[in-house]
């Protein structure tokens, strides 16, 4: 979700009697819920493929921070401006807390943030959507970290040691955002203006199925799910979390007194959960690869920040080498 | 980036406890690494004082010699006080 398409490179998931005495010994680990720490040996696919989805995941993280930065200067009240800036310094951190786990690995984050900038490594579709209204602050802690949260709270279990530590720290702080997020909504729809109301629901229109897509591709018989699953980086299907989402949403957005954006969304006694309409995949595809209102805008400030941000690096080494030459002196 | 070093992170979360690791930061310099550490892992109370230490100061045991090192403790059941059945009458010690 987070991480929305990772290749593992793998064909097929190998059974334990195919792999070798060391392979065999770390699925067996894997299988037993022992958490695979970095010194411990490990396959090379299993190290690529985590590298990708971490990678992945703090990208999102990063670039998250700028549709909300958008509103920063904008935001109604004081109140408000501190909770923005709360969360998209926790942004910044949960990118961080994940470029270190990632580190763990061997991975330089130069280089992967490099990849990011090229255009080479994803992240999140749904950075790529533009925010035009107050209301899309409301919906993006709602909606988008709600999101995020069904898929990170899952993660807590995955079977690598750093990147489970931390999705725990990471969960502990995402309830704010939610949380926040949906107050915003609430107070516009309870003591807002009709114009304030009906921005609230087209924000909820533009970011409903963006938000669906989160989770990424429907679950076929791909061998990246399988091996993915089998490694336990993965612990629930993406339509099963998918699933989880809309059933736990579709109450509150009741609660808000709006609609989504679906005519088919409706419960199913017989299955005990929401029925919904079939996803635009075609438009997922296209902003994933590049082509959404908004990717080349966001790749462009990030590089921008850390192009003009490379003279207070070179200060901060030039200072550090001073301090050091002159407590030798 | 990759003329920054990287600092292993450890919080007194109260006082009284011991400090635990939590993570790890890059930065220029030690000054800079615990300002880095105070902005990443104590936004919310979660410490009352910070260790930084550069992370190549750290010399670890790896998961191959988790055998050596520890299984020998196992089999020393006389190390535990639970070892020494003492009569009742003696009553707790």
């Amino acid at each position: 979700m987070y991480a929305q398409l990772v290749e593992t490179g793998a064909k097929r998931v190998r059974t334990l009697e195919e792999m070798s005495p060391e392979e065999r010994a770390f699925q067996e680990r894997v299988d037993a819920e022992i958490k695979i720490e970095p010194k411990n040996w490990m396959p090379d696919g299993y190290r690529q493929t985590l590298i990708r989805q971490i990678s992945q995941h703090a990208h999102s993280e990063v670039v998250g921070m700028l549709p909300e930065g958008n509103w920063v200067t904008r935001a109604p009240t004081l109140k408000r401006k501190l909770q923005l800036m709360a969360k998209i310094q926790d942004e910044a951190g949960h990118g961080l807390y994940l470029y270190s786990a990632m580190e763990t690995l061997g991975a330089d984050r130069d280089e992967e943030i490099e990849k990011l900038h090229s255009g080479k490594a994803k992240y999140s579709s749904i950075f790529n959507y533009p925010t035009i209204s107050w209301a899309d602050m409301g919906a993006i802690g709602w909606l988008v970290d709600g999101a995020a949260i069904v898929n990170q709270v899952v993660l807590q279990r995955t079977s690598y040691g750093p990147y489970s530590r931390a999705m725990i720290r990471i969960c502990k702080e995402e309830s704010f955002h939610q949380r926040q997020g949906y107050q915003i909504l609430l107070d516009m729809m309870r003591g807002g203006t009709e114009e304030q109301k009906q921005m609230v629901q087209d924000s909820i229109n533009r970011l409903w199925w963006p938000s669906l897509m989160m989770f990424g591709p429907h679950d076929d018989d791909s061998p990246n799910s399988q091996q993915s699953m089998a490694w336990k980086i993965k612990r629930k299907s993406n339509d099963e979390l998918r699933q989880m989402f809309i059933d736990q949403t579709v109450p509150q957005l009741e609660f808000l007194g709006c609609t989504a954006p679906d005519p088919d969304l409706k419960w199913n006694e017989e299955r005990g959960h929401y029925d919904f309409g079939e996803i635009n995949w075609q438009e997922f595809y296209d902003v994933l690869k590049g082509n959404g209102p908004c990717n080349r805008e966001r790749i462009t400030t990030r590089k921008k920040a850390i192009e003009e941000g490379a003279w207070v690096r070179e200060a901060a080494v030039a200072y550090a080498e001073k301090q050091k030459q002159r407590a030798a002196a | 980036m990759a003329e920054w070093s990287l600092y292993e992170v450890f919080v007194r979360s109260k006082h009284g406890l011991n400090h635990k690791h939590v993570g790890s930061v890059h930065a220029s310099d030690p000054a800079m690494a615990l300002e880095n550490a105070r902005d990443l892992y104590t936004r919310r109370n979660e410490g009352v004082s910070l260790w930084v230490v550069p992370s190549s100061a750290i010399t670890a045991s790896t998961g191959d010699e988790k055998e050596v090192l520890f299984d020998p403790s196992e089999d020393k059941v006389y190390r535990h006080a639970s070892f020494y059945k003492l009569p009742d009458e003696v009553g707790h010690m």
